[in-house]
């Protein structure tokens, strides 16, 4: 592995300052399980690593029937998914999280690290988005709340800035007769990178599907949210033919590309079906 | 540039200079003379390198020697009862030829006694779960779920 300069600052304040400084060449540490792996590989030039495990105050977590559930940035995948909160209340990101490489490496990367990767494959990233979850930036210059949705600038790429640390997340509380689901579509069961992924939250209101949201992973340049598709079931009631042209809709909205893991064609197709499943495993989980 | 780690090896305190950008892996295996963790894909994805860290299996290729301050951690080589008395799992994984060229064996024997310290009667699913980021690239895998098996077994009616 190429060396560099590391750092433990003990502070926010200390680690923005820092890394606000650095810029570009400087990386934070949480997890280490993407950015180790891309320093060996040279897939990323990092002269300066800033490891941010020493600052008090980002291991937190906690769960309320009306806040919702929030933790620290510092959080492992591994604790989220053994989170009797979590397996109770969002299936989808336990889903997501437990399909995330293997237990020694969850036991180590952090959900706030996956979505920083800013992999649009990501699994943690469809169901979060389909919640409606938000993440906090602190930085010295003010702390502010990004949706996740909004983090998403292009493959590996986000709107966050030299100096900005996520210290954490907000996920909603899930609202009365709501559901949720997440499918990782892959060619083995596990120690996969998600060729689709499909994240479906919804609320249903008697024979209507009050509201949906529709979030989907490695079918484009981010993750995206299939608001057309949204739109078509929103206040409408979940009958075949509606099903069905929600499905269609959500490949148009898809522009997925063709890698090792599979054709575009082929990921197009996988994303109508998976959405169609995904709105019936959300139907069938309403608590 | 070196810096000081110090840390919990198999019971006994540790005090290492390491560049800090040298893996937890590579300070056991050429710092701590431990070479009973394998290095094989070095990329956290065949689990040759698992190590307890706190408890908790990790891939010591995925963690930095210098993060590894002031933690316990457990090597193959701290299982055995003495050098003649191999810890339960390592006599089943010899009994049902669980091990075949072995490079693998000691990530998953590790990785088995993290699942066994928290599961003591899983199901052959849960095993295969918690297996899932061990490679056996002789592909034994159906012996290495039978040694599991009989040692959880065996560990319920000692």
């Amino acid at each position: 592995m190429k060396s560099f300069d590391y750092h433990e600052p003990k502070s926010l304040e200390e680690a923005s300052s820092l890394l606000a400084e650095l810029g570009k060449p400087a990386s934070i540490i949480a997890g280490g399980t993407d950015l180790l792996v891309e320093i060996k590989e040279e897939l990323r030039a990092v002269s300066h690593v800033v490891n941010i495990k020493r600052i008090a105050g980002l291991d937190w977590k906690s769960w309320d029937p009306e806040k919702g559930l929030r933790f620290g940035t510092l959080v492992t995948a591994r604790e989220i998914e053994t989170w009797p909160a979590v397996v109770k209340h969002y299936p989808n990101l336990r889903t997501a999280v437990s399909l995330l490489g293997s237990i020694q490496v969850r036991n180590r990367a952090t959900v706030v690290g996956n979505i920083c990767r800013a992999s649009p494959s990501a699994d943690t990233i469809p169901p979060l988005i389909a919640d409606g979850a938000e993440l906090t930036v602190y930085s010295n210059a003010g702390e502010r709340v990004i949706p996740v949705e909004e983090l998403f600038t292009g493959p590996g790429k986000t709107v966050l800035v030299p100096g900005d640390i996520v210290t954490g997340i907000h996920v909603p509380a899930p609202r009365a007769r709501s559901g949720r689901a997440y499918i990782k579509h892959g060619r083995r069961k596990a120690m996969e990178l998600a060729t689709v992924g499909v994240a479906v939250s919804l609320e249903r209101d008697g024979d209507t599907c009050a509201d949906i949201r529709i979030a989907l992973g490695a079918v484009a340049a981010t993750p995206i949210r299939a608001r057309t598709a949204e739109a078509l079931l929103r206040g409408r009631s979940l009958d075949d033919d509606t099903l069905a042209a929600v499905a269609e809709t959500a490949m148009q909205e898809s522009t997925p590309i063709s890698n090792v893991r599979a054709s575009a064609a082929y990921r197009r197709e996988m994303v109508g079906v998976l959405t169609r499943r995904a709105i019936g495993m959300a139907m069938g989980g309403i608590q | 540039m070196k810096l000081i780690v110090t840390m919990t090896v198999n019971g006994e305190e540790r005090e290492l200079a390491i560049p800090p950008s040298r893996t937890l892996l590579d300070v056991l295996r050429n710092e701590g003379g431990l070479t009973g963790t394998k290095k094989g894909c070095d990329v956290g994805d065949c689990g040759a390198c698992t190590v307890m860290m706190d408890g908790k299996p990790v891939n010591a290729c995925l963690v930095l020697g210098i993060e590894a301050e002031g933690t316990v951690i457990e090597t193959i080589e701290g299982l055995q009862h003495a050098p003649d008395r191999p810890h339960l799992l390592q006599e089943k994984f010899m009994e049902h030829g669980g091990s075949q060229c072995g490079f693998c064996t000691p990530g998953i024997v590790m990785m088995a006694k993290a699942l066994l310290d928290e599961n003591p009667d899983p199901t052959d699913d849960e095993i295969r779960f918690a297996l899932a980021g061990n490679i056996c690239r002789c592909t034994g895998y159906t012996k290495i779920i039978d040694a599991v098996r009989a040692t959880a077994e065996t560990m319920r009616t000692q």
